[in-house]
């Protein structure tokens, strides 16, 4: 039919028009970064002069290092906490198991402004302070609930028999996990952990409650820098910051089916 | 499996108890018990460790009911999170559809990508991302005056309407994903069935489609409205001085006024409102899932 072949061409305008909202902004902003005018201006003129820069810049370094210490200690504990709460989950039937799954929402529905500040509160009153150590403590709570989510979307397509099989041939509890389970579920674990590192290696608003002068994270840092006026080299430093945080969610796609079709 | 009766019950919270323990420990540290401190301190009229004398006081809950700063700025945030929520539920929603019903196969599986994509990419980045394109003498000026005859000075940046765009900007593929989710559920042949008993297409999006993706609708909504009423960064980059909202006042008591208990005070409505907007949305999202 003739209507309906014009409304899936301008549906794909459309979905084409919405692309272009979500990336223009962030190419140029890229785009910007090569470019010789420290005001952004045009024409264009090819530079590396501010990446060059960003070398020179050592609290940058220094809160890139933090960043990406955090994210990496945040994604090893809470893939290995997460993944040992979804399989109790999974396995076990008790008393009060509906309330434990609903406690992971909070977490994930409350607004970071709100958690964050919380953080700082109780962190600061029982001796804890800001810091690194609290920052870390922080991302861990944070990225739980998502690897337990996503780990126990993946335990949902196990099939339970196969753990029964293995226990009937003799295997103990140990065995059956590390031989059966955890092979199958072995995508979502990636993928939560992934999940894990991007939640910490983006998160700004929790770090910025609990961040130090000295003891701070690459957003933070950034932030800082924006309030004190626009310069090339935060575009540099955004454009690296999008571009590995694109790659890794590439990188769990693979991992991971959002649509949760198929 | 086949686990039934309390005494089961209790052998299997024994055997689970391992493996949940450090997790919800965790998880009990570092935010249910700081939610509750946050609660605690929200009575005292200073901090028990500074040292200085501290007593329990309704004072900072005065403060937001006597002084009409406060719940103004509530409002207006209130205000925001609705616009945003509906110019995404604007955006988002015809978009979902196109993925949901036109596209096929692997250029669906690509453009879906593609959309939820920049959600997980940096936030706070992105935002500053538009400072380039919206400042005057920014890409939107330039581009604009290339094209239009006449001169006009385009500068949305420190304005109302650019903490919008940015905040739509930041949201918009939520309301995507959440309603792709339940669109791609809805039968195709319940759509025929409805277009040849002689349905106009209006029609049927009105009593089949919309009414079927409604918990979508409703839990991007939830999923939206939520942090953007919490928001504070997004309005300070791209609102400068306009970008005045109530996050931005909850911020400023924790890291420049440093009056924390009036802090958590304020911290805590914004709670109780937020829970009470998820406790609303939760019946239809319950039947979602």
């Amino acid at each position: 039919m003739m209507t309906t072949r014009i409304l899936q061409g301008l549906g794909r305008f459309y979905i084409f028009l919405l692309l272009a909202f979500l990336y223009l902004p962030i190419i140029i902003m890229a785009l910007m970064s090569f470019n010789v005018s420290p005001f952004y201006q045009l024409p264009f003129e090819w530079t590396t002069e501010w990446y060059a820069s960003l070398w020179q810049n050592d609290q940058l370094i220094a809160a890139t290092w933090n960043s990406l210490e955090i994210a990496v200690i945040t994604t090893l504990i809470s893939v290995v906490l997460g993944t040992a709460a979804s399989l109790a989950l999974y396995r076990y039937d008790f008393r009060g198991k509906k309330f434990l799954q609903a406690l992971l929402f909070p977490p994930i529905a409350i607004p970071w402004l709100i958690t964050g500040t919380a953080m700082l509160i109780f962190f600061f009153g029982v001796g804890i302070g800001r810091g690194l150590f609290a920052i870390l403590l922080g991302h861990v709570a944070l990225a739980l609930p998502y690897v337990i989510v996503v780990v126990s979307a993946r335990l949902q397509t196990f099939a339970p028999e196969l753990e029964e099989a293995a226990r009937s041939l003799g295997a103990n509890q140990w065995q059956v996990t590390r031989r059966v389970t955890l092979p199958w579920i072995m995508p979502g674990v990636i993928a939560g952990g992934l999940f894990a590192f991007a939640v910490s290696f983006d998160q700004f608003v929790v770090s910025y409650f609990l961040a130090t002068p000295g003891q701070t994270t690459l957003p933070v840092e950034i932030y800082a820098a924006i309030r004190k006026g626009f310069t090339p080299e935060i575009n540099a430093v955004s454009t690296i910051i999008i571009v590995v945080s694109m790659a890794l969610m590439l990188l769990t796609a693979r991992f991971f089916k959002f649509g949760g079709e198929k | 499996m086949a686990v039934q009766g309390a005494v089961a019950s209790r052998s299997g919270l024994r055997s689970a108890l391992p493996l949940l323990a450090p997790a919800y420990l965790w998880l009990t540290v570092a935010i249910f018990l700081p939610l509750s401190a946050m609660v605690f301190f929200s009575f005292m009229t200073d901090l028990p460790l500074s040292g200085k004398p501290w007593e329990f006081t309704l004072g900072n809950y005065a403060a937001f009911f006597s002084q009409s700063l406060y719940l103004t700025l509530l409002l207006a945030s209130l205000r925001l999170g609705l616009e945003v929520t509906l110019w995404c539920v604007v955006i988002g929603y015809p978009a979902a559809y196109v993925l949901a019903k036109v596209l096929k196969g692997r250029s669906r599986e690509a453009i879906f990508l593609l959309v939820i994509l920049p959600f997980w990419s940096n936030g706070l980045v992105r935002i500053f991302s538009w400072a380039m394109v919206l400042r005057e003498g920014g890409i939107l000026d330039t581009a604009l005056n290339a094209v239009l005859p006449f001169k006009i000075n385009i500068d949305l940046m420190y304005s109302y309407p650019a903490v919008i765009i940015g905040l739509v900007h930041s949201y918009v593929p939520y309301m995507v994903l959440t309603c792709y989710l339940t669109l791609q559920a809805i039968d195709d042949s319940l759509i025929e069935a409805g277009r040849s008993l002689g349905a106009s297409r209006l029609q049927v999006l009105k009593r089949v489609i919309i009414p079927l993706s409604m918990p979508g609708l409703v839990a991007g909504a939830a999923l939206i409205f939520v942090p953007v009423v919490g928001s504070f960064m997004e309005p300070r980059i791209l609102g400068g001085r306009t970008g005045t909202f109530y996050g931005t006042v909850i911020e400023d008591q924790f890291v420049a006024v440093f009056n924390w208990p009036l802090g958590a005070a304020l911290s805590f409505i914004l709670l109780a409102v937020v829970l009470v907007i998820l406790a609303v949305a939760s019946p239809v999202l319950k039947r979602a899932a």
